[in-house]
């Protein structure tokens, strides 16, 4: 192909072939043996360790470092799974810098944390490559689950129930399994189809049946899963994305972060992807740093994100922010888009600086423009295509959702929108579920 | 998962990870606390005479040293037996063994060296429903200096009397624990086998001073200026300890006598390498006093994996099984040739090797211009002192020679096995010709 980095308007190809997999290769390289045993040494093995209150699985992280100091990752994996079985995700894609590592006593005394997140990569990844599973089924209940969506809750409910014996049906309507793993996370992040491959690891379990294409509401009702199962639980994240309010949001050119970010993941060539020459990210979220960074990695010649507060306020970490500098993003803090101009095609983004006040953020006179032939749209996600009679409180659904329906991740009331999060959300409804099924609590 | 439950001359105990008669167990709250972290037995910290109980310092009773990274290696300590009250201490054991009927608990008694204060002892701990008893005859501060601890393992005759009491007024299984203090362990061992001892159990602490404190000019820990010598434990201490426990596990006056592996068992591989070379169980004190309890779950887990890994499914397959490979170096093979080499891809640069066997070994590494290092096979005698001191795992390895290749550094071929005792240069062995 012949285009360039400065070839105008949105097109695939601005780079030469092999810069596509040096730009997409892991982002972090895994931890070698030795290395992972001298990070490992550097563990204290605190008591009451403020690294596993911080973290929303509750992995018992001075054990599992211990077992990696003393040379049984397997043993070390399977403390990290029993707690969260996407522990290979979470080792991949955790801010880690704002929940174990920020309360490591070594980074509050040093300011270098023992490298949690690389260690659970390097136990886990050393579990997976040996194909071990080292979980089994307890003895049959005869109960039957249904889960719906197919994302870090749903899997991690799932598999925590046909851990308990229960037979679990998953209904997920895009076409693989895996939810913003398989097409939410920055490919960098999660290289080598590991999304993918990790769900295939954790179906090991036996007693999950995937069913893929299948959209609640439409090819599903609710009423009859909670007519065909003993319980339902719904992990069903968030379908909708919030609209910027700025005119011009029609024109061509201007489209949701995730869709970009998803449409990358899925390309089997890279080298297909379009791109912007000018990319324009609106936003502050980890959406907004991989949709930003990631145009950047294919060639875009300008990348901003303009997020409409300050700095401290940006729900991506410092190390997102500082990453993504680091591959060549500008990010502008304090101003929000007042005019996406262009006739059919977008072509610039005409922005204001704000100001936070008492009475909330306010626009000031001043203003700037910046040049885009793409815009994207990350100002966060809200839950959409719910089924008739479900109750929504401040956005989200409430945990306990009816008599026998559960929900958890991002879908749901409580914690940050993090895989983590969903994760132990998906776990813990498993085990109210589990306990409600053998009548243990109602 | 392996099952990890030992029977231990008859004490039964759901893993062999012990802890060792020590501060830990000294109280009933500790070693309920330990249970419920998953220890498998305890060895409850020794009971002295009744009577007023013995009375420690009130300064600092621990030294140690450590790595560059304040990692914990050696510990050494003043404190002395229990300090509570002899009533107090057989109350809880009781509460505590039935409360705990899976568990094993042992007491370590140090009384004085005569017959009516064993037998007074042995009949006051008789109703408590402890599951054996284990002679302190091995802790060397303060209580040797009143007649008792390593001043009795220190005499065998000793051992051997007390132990013959021990058996004689006392139903229960009996451990002797020795003192690594002397120049020969098989001694002190021999006399407990005599003495009809169901076992031995070691090493007890090493004497030893950590530090000394260069502007008071006094060893440490310091007790108002003054200080004295500790025993000796940790990490540090486990070579000392895997040595005595092999030469017990293989002499044949004491071979198949049970022992419990005591000596710097911090991890599952440390409790293993006792276990192969004949400890049916191990104690673990300085662990537990660095990490806390939590340590044995890495223990438990890593024994077991390993045990998986090599297809073991009772300790009993492990215990023992590298003493038949303990030998006396007469009987090494001096046939076998092996020569360093070092992996071109792995190496660093840094040197260490080079002159490591420049200025102190064979000279038998070249290093070229570009800082390339490779053997010479003709002055290499493998000695492992490059692979010892090569910052890089598995940089340097030591490949073996195979038959019938000339060895370029003597010119002779690999021949088959052959030891000293056949040696020409062996006077004897051509006095046995």
């Amino acid at each position: 192909m012949s285009n360039s980095q400065l070839t105008p308007g949105i097109v695939p190809g601005r780079l030469p072939a092999s810069a596509y997999r040096d730009n997409f290769t892991d982002h972090e390289p895994p931890l070698d043996r030795h290395e992972a045993r001298v990070a490992a040494d550097r563990c204290y093995f605190c008591h009451d360790a403020p690294c596993m209150t911080a973290c929303p699985t509750s992995i018992d992280i001075p054990l599992f470092i211990r077992q990696i100091a003393t040379g049984t990752p397997e043993a070390a994996a399977k403390t990290i799974l029993s707690q969260n079985i996407m522990g290979g995700m979470c080792a991949r894609v955790c801010p880690t810098e704002t929940l174990c590592e920020e309360v490591c006593v070594r980074e509050v005394a040093e300011g270098k944390p023992v490298e949690i997140g690389r260690l659970q990569r390097y136990a886990t990844d050393t579990l997976m490559e040996k194909g071990l599973h080292p979980f089994t089924r307890a003895a049959l209940t005869g109960k039957r689950v249904a889960v719906v969506g197919a994302g870090p809750a749903g899997l991690a409910c799932a598999h925590r129930l046909a851990m308990k014996g229960h037979e679990v049906t998953v209904f997920e309507r895009r076409p693989k399994a895996g939810g913003l793993n398989e097409y939410g996370i920055a490919t960098y992040k999660a290289a080598n189809d590991f999304a993918a491959r990790e769900v295939d690891w954790l179906l090991k379990i036996g007693g999950i049946t995937l069913r893929n294409g299948v959209t609640l509401g439409k090819d599903v009702a609710l009423a009859d899963l909670l007519a065909d199962y003993d319980a339902v639980f719904l992990g069903i994240g968030l379908a909708g994305v919030n609209a910027l309010r700025a005119a011009g949001e029609e024109l061509a050119g201007v489209q949701n972060a995730v869709d970009f970010i998803a449409g990358l993941r899925q390309a089997s060539d890279r080298s297909t992807v379009a791109v912007g020459r000018d990319v324009v990210v609106i936003g502050g979220g980890m959406t907004a740093v991989d949709a930003a960074v990631q145009s950047k990695l294919l060639g875009a010649e300008n990348v901003t994100i303009v997020y409409r507060r300050g700095r401290e306020k940006m729900s991506a970490s410092g190390y997102e922010q500082e990453h993504a500098t680091q591959t060549g993003v500008r990010i502008i803090y304090g101003a929000a888009p007042v005019k996406v101009a262009g006739v059919t095609q977008a072509e610039a983004v005409e922005f204001a600086y704000t100001e936070d006040t008492a009475e909330g953020l306010k626009l000031r006179p001043e203003g700037f423009t910046l040049k885009a032939d793409q815009v994207f749209k990350a100002i966060g996600q809200t839950l959409a295509g719910l089924p008739e009679g479900l109750t929504v409180v401040a956005g989200k659904l409430p945990k306990r959702a009816g008599d026998r329906l559960w929900c958890g991740g991002d879908c749901a009331l409580g914690g940050e929108d993090l895989t983590v999060t969903a994760v132990a959300e998906g776990r813990d409804a498993a085990e109210d579920i589990h306990a409600y099924l053998t009548g243990a609590a109602g | 998962m392996a099952n990890l439950t030992t029977n231990f001359i008859g004490i039964k105990s759901p893993n062999p990870f012990w802890l060792a008669s020590a501060p830990p167990t000294d109280k009933k709250v500790n070693v309920e606390r330990a249970y419920e972290a998953g220890w498998g037995g305890v060895v409850w910290k020794t009971l002295g005479s009744e009577g007023p109980p013995v009375v420690n310092v009130s300064g600092p009773r621990y030294g140690a040293i450590w790595g560059a990274d304040r990692r914990l290696l050696g510990l050494n300590n003043i404190e002395l037996i229990t300090d509570r009250p002899l009533e107090v201490n057989l109350q809880e054991i009781k509460e505590v063994k039935r409360k705990w009927r899976d568990r094993a608990l042992i007491i370590s008694l140090m009384v004085p060296c005569d017959e009516d204060s064993w037998r007074d002892i042995l009949a006051r701990i008789e109703d408590t429903e402890a599951d054996g008893v284990e002679l302190n005859f091995g802790c060397p501060h303060g209580m040797a200096e009143r007649g008792m601890g390593s001043a009795v393992g220190q005499v065998p005759e000793y051992i051997e009397m007390v132990t013959r009491w021990v058996k004689q007024y006392s139903r229960m299984p009996c451990i002797v624990k020795l003192t690594p203090n002397i120049t020969d362990v098989r001694k002190p061992a021999e006399a407990a086998r005599r003495g009809g001892a169901d076992a031995v159990s070691l090493i007890n602490t090493i004497n030893s001073i950590t530090s000394v404190d260069l502007d008071d000019f006094a060893p440490e820990p310091t007790i108002d200026g003054k200080g004295t010598h500790g025993g000796y434990c940790g990490p540090a201490v486990k070579p000392i300890a895997l040595n005595m426990v092999a030469e017990i596990a293989r002499s044949p006056a004491t071979h198949g006598l049970p022992i419990s592996g005591i000596g710097g068992v911090t991890t599952w591989r440390d409790a293993a390498e006792f276990m192969a070379l004949g400890a049916g169980n191990v104690q673990v004190c300085t662990a537990a006093m660095t990490y806390g309890f939590k340590v044995v779950q890495e223990m438990i887990s890593g024994l077991s994996d390993y045990m998986d890994r090599k297809g073991f499914t009772d300790t009993s397959e492990l215990v023992g099984r590298a003493v038949p490979n303990v030998t006396d170096w007469q009987f090494l093979n001096l046939n076998y040739v092996t020569k360093a080499h070092i992996s071109q891809d792995d190496c660093i640069k840094c040197g260490r090797c080079y002159i490591a066997c420049e200025d102190t070994s064979h000279q038998a590494i070249a290093m070229s211009a570009d800082r390339t290092f490779t053997v010479k096979d003709d002055e290499c005698v493998a000695c492992n002192l490059c692979v010892n001191v090569c910052p890089v795992e598995n940089c340097i390895t030591m490949v073996e020679m195979p038959k019938g290749m000339v060895d370029p550094r003597t010119g002779r071929a690999v021949t088959d096995y052959a030891n000293w005792t056949q040696h020409p240069n062996n006077p004897s062995a051509r006095a046995a010709e």
